[in-house]
């Protein structure tokens, strides 16, 4: 009966020391990432990146200014009618929804959340690309703003959610009528659920490369307007990192390292606001 | 009492949750194969006492006991958990079957303790269900989910699955809480049925039950034992006065 | 209030009436359908989609039919197109990576939920969070830069040496290829399986630990025994997302795989994924075939990832109502 037991003590400690490896292994991970991002980014990144354009292939030197201009002009538009859209959205699955239909929809938006972002790509090259038989702007802002619809309706409705009912009937009971109510009440107090929600969906397509491929596509010099493919700067990372200059591939490394910065920073800052207290 | 009666000889015990002391200078003697039954109000540190007896406490990262607990003349305190948590079984206020099947539910306790072997484990599950009233009941759906069965019998599965390892002392919480009256007065006989099989101590804040199940009786309160005696005695002629507003009502 | 007639018929016609007028006069039935639409347009994109995804995949749909999905060859000059290579590698590539991300996702979600203090936990969750906000075409640039060149000048000769006489760890060492694929998927998919695999795990009632560790079970015995089946189907919920996530994920495989369409049973050999295809060839396809072929491909995908994501969140639904996992 020793034996046994000491056999099974033993199992206990080697077993939950494994796990603890485990957990251990994939924190280190990202530390490991942002670590070397930071050591081979770093010593690539300089005024010049933030500024110029890029040269002619194969000359060394130059910048990723255009793919970072392309990429604001590309969240901003996908933003511009991806939010209003989503929050919208997410308003009528908290405050107006019916059963059935809510939770067809939220199913939905959780199905399409799932779809992977090339085939939101091929969407969007079949409705803008194809009529206007070019790239442009436009069409990656598609792409991108149809994927932001279906994340902000769930954040949007989960931040509205944990407003107490006892809130709106305050405003109800004076007389408010109820898109006031929740104009006035239910929105202001649910903000930081919902700025949370917007700030890391932006960041989410920021870092989107696949659908931008055939839709933006890129662009070697500045795009003016909507219209003409724009470079980006995921899409330039992934350019530059499979081709054939050692100079661009010091250049990929720079761009990743201001998006993963961008991204990483707006999901911390976003998460640590939002504290809800008792996390999970 | 005769020196070898006692089980279980608490003396000196405190019991701190934290900074926050819950259990007082606690000294009792429980005595083998009997009933002792812990009454109280709510709160008052029964069921905290009940959770020392196996060291089920120890799961929170700030409880702590001091004090001596002997369990037949050893160290309780000092022993190896997994060791004691085999000669001291604990059944649960509401009931808490695996997710497994009725059969696998009992034979847990014997699987994981090492009484492995195929015919003779399948001979101590059938034991375990007879002596909890409920083999008849069960013997054609062994296979099934024990949530298919009632609350009752639950809480008459969780009593065998804890009695299937032979427990020299039960510890039961508050066990019929969750029960309906019928189901209640099946489990109140069952505890009868196994007295002189091991010793079993029974928290419970309806003072009835002790009355009719317990051969001793302790009353707690604020974390003190004010009173620990033949329950008879404590029903009909308690020597403090808190035991008596307890029993007659006036409080709790 | 007993004797109050319930309105119906031509007299609750007429108490309905002022309410919609109310509704309008106050903008809430304005509201209301404005919302609405918004949420619809959920639906309308899914239906959308859908119907492009269809529309735009009728000349290979016709041509091959469901051969397409048996096919071999990936031919675009002569006009020969079959899925199965990249079937094969995306089924590969993916199976691979829960392979590794299962058992690891799971035993840091179990020391996560049983062992560490709630501090720590949290904070290393916080972090692992972080890790699947990381851009695809990042963990690419990783993939490349540092895990092709290690694989191909350790890892793999490494696997050689000791796995060597199985099939899969045979041919030649490019350093790109389906290995390295399954890899940098298992990495992007973890964080996924024990986010919600902790959760679930820490929803597990507290009395169904202390049953088990009552009859003398180790904490692990208890853990692994009683707890983590409680938790099964929220744990299996969570793979499935992880194998869809991993289905679709096109960045950091295409630049890693190899891209060749070729069925090898080496998983060091380049390989070819639905998503990378897509992503390479898109652009540079000539002709409605090719083009549409493509597209079939992602309709090939959406269909999987649906029905994946479908099956994935009703046990989520199911899991979450009940409280339990039965």
């Amino acid at each position: 009966m020793g034996l046994r037991n000491t056999w099974r003590k033993l199992v206990n400690l080697v077993m939950f020391s494994l796990t603890g490896v485990c957990a251990l292994v994939t924190v280190g991970v990202l530390f490991f990432i942002l670590g070397y991002l930071l050591w081979y980014g770093g010593t690539s990144f300089s005024w010049t990146f933030l500024t110029h354009l890029p040269t002619p292939v194969g000359e060394p030197g130059g910048g990723m200014a255009n793919a970072i201009v392309g990429s604001a002009k590309l969240l901003f538009l996908a933003s511009a009618f991806g939010i209003p859209i989503g929050f919208l959205g997410g308003v009528y699955l908290a405050e107006f929804g019916g059963q059935t239909f809510s939770f067809v929809i939220r199913y939905t938006a959780d199905l399409l959340n799932g779809v992977p972002s090339i085939v939101m790509g091929i969407f969007a090259f079949a409705i803008v690309v194809l009529p206007m038989k070019h790239f442009s702007t436009l069409a990656g802002s598609l792409a991108l703003g149809v994927m932001m619809i279906p994340i902000a309706v769930r954040s949007t409705e989960e931040a509205l959610r944990t407003v107490p009912l006892m809130l709106r009937e305050g405003a109800l009971a004076l007389g408010a009528s109820k898109w006031k109510t929740i104009a006035t009440v239910a929105v202001p107090a649910a903000r930081k659920g919902i700025i949370t929600g917007i700030v890391l969906d932006i960041a989410r397509v920021a870092g989107e490369t696949a659908p931008l491929l055939f839709t933006a596509f890129s662009n070697r010099f500045w795009s003016p307007g909507w219209n003409q493919p724009t470079a980006s700067l995921p899409v330039m990372v992934y350019t530059y990192a499979i081709s054939a200059y050692d100079d661009w591939h010091r250049q990929a490394w720079a761009a990743g390292l201001v998006l993963l910065s961008l991204v990483l920073v707006a999901n911390v800052v976003a998460r640590l606001s939002f504290s809800r207290g008792s996390t999970r | 009492m005769a020196a070898d009666d006692v089980k279980l000889r608490v003396s000196g015990l405190d019991f701190f949750y934290g900074p926050k002391q819950a259990l007082f200078d606690i000294g009792v003697q429980i005595l083998t194969n009997r009933i002792t039954a812990l009454i109280g109000p709510s709160g008052c540190g029964k069921s905290t006492f009940l959770r020392t007896l196996n060291r089920m406490y120890e799961t929170l990262p700030h409880a702590r006991a001091e004090g001596e607990i002997l369990f037949d003349n050893e160290d309780l305190l000092a022993m190896d958990p997994v060791a004691l948590r085999r000669r001291v079984g604990m059944v649960f206020q509401r009931p808490n079957p695996f997710p497994k099947s009725i059969f696998d539910n009992i034979a847990y306790g014997l699987r994981v303790n090492g009484t492995y072997r195929g015919a003779a484990l399948h001979e101590k599950v059938e034991k375990s269900l007879r002596r909890a009233a409920l083999w008849d009941e069960v013997k054609d759906s062994l296979h099934k989910s024990a949530y298919a069965l009632s609350g009752g019998q639950q809480q008459r599965l969780c009593i065998a699955r804890a009695l299937a390892v032979d427990p020299e002392v039960l510890l039961l919480d508050e066990p019929c809480s969750a029960l309906d009256p019928i189901a209640t007065a099946k489990i109140e006989e069952l505890l009868f049925s196994i007295q002189d099989q091991c010793t079993q101590v029974i928290v419970t804040h309806n003072m009835q039950q002790a009355a009719r199940v317990a051969d001793f009786t302790g009353f707690f309160l604020l974390g003190k034992l004010i009173e620990f005696n033949k329950t008879e005695v404590i029903f009909k002629t308690p020597a403090k006065k808190e035991t008596e507003d307890y029993i007659t009502g006036r409080f709790g | 209030m007993a004797g109050v007639p319930i309105p119906s018929g031509h007299a609750a016609a007429k108490r309905r009436v002022p309410a919609l007028i109310q509704g309008l006069r106050s903008g809430d039935t304005f509201a209301h359908l404005l919302t609405l639409l918004c949420a619809a347009s959920i639906l309308l994109v899914t239906v959308a989609l859908v119907h492009q995804l269809y529309v735009n995949s009728v000349l290979p749909r016709h041509k091959f039919g469901f051969e397409f999905l048996t096919g071999r060859t990936w031919d675009p000059v002569s006009g020969d197109f079959g899925a199965l290579p990249f079937i094969y590698g995306t089924v590969v590539t993916s199976a691979l990576a829960l392979l590794i991300a299962v058992p690891l996702g799971v035993g840091a979600a179990i020391f996560l939920s049983e062992l560490a203090p709630p501090r720590i936990s949290n904070a290393m969750t916080f972090v692992i969070e972080l890790l699947a906000a990381v851009p695809s075409v990042i963990y690419g640039l990783l993939g490349i830069f540092i895990m092709v060149p290690f694989l191909r000048q350790y890892g793999e000769p490494f696997l050689k040496r000791t796995l060597g006489f199985l099939p899969l760890f045979q041919g030649r060492m490019y350093g790109v290829g389906m290995l390295a694929a399954g890899l940098v998927l298992a990495i992007m998919v973890v964080p996924f399986i024990i986010s919600i695999s902790r959760e679930v795990l820490i929803a597990v009632p507290v009395e169904q630990r202390e049953a088990a560790l009552a009859l003398g079970a180790t904490k692990w015995e208890s853990t692994w025994q009683v707890v983590v089946p409680y938790a099964r189907i929220g744990i299996m919920a969570s793979i499935f997302l992880a194998l869809a996530r991993a289905l679709g994920e096109t960045m950091a495989v295409t630049m890693v795989i190899g891209n060749d369409p070729k069925i090898s049973s080496s998983l060091f050999a380049p390989g070819y994924s639905i998503a990378a295809v897509i992503a390479n060839e898109f652009t540079e396809a000539t002709g409605d075939l090719y083009l549409q072929s493509l597209v079939e491909l992602g309709l090939v995908l959406f269909a999987l990832t649906i029905v994946i994501n479908g099956l994935a969140r009703i046990f989520i639904i199911t899991t979450t109502q009940k409280g339990s996992a039965h």
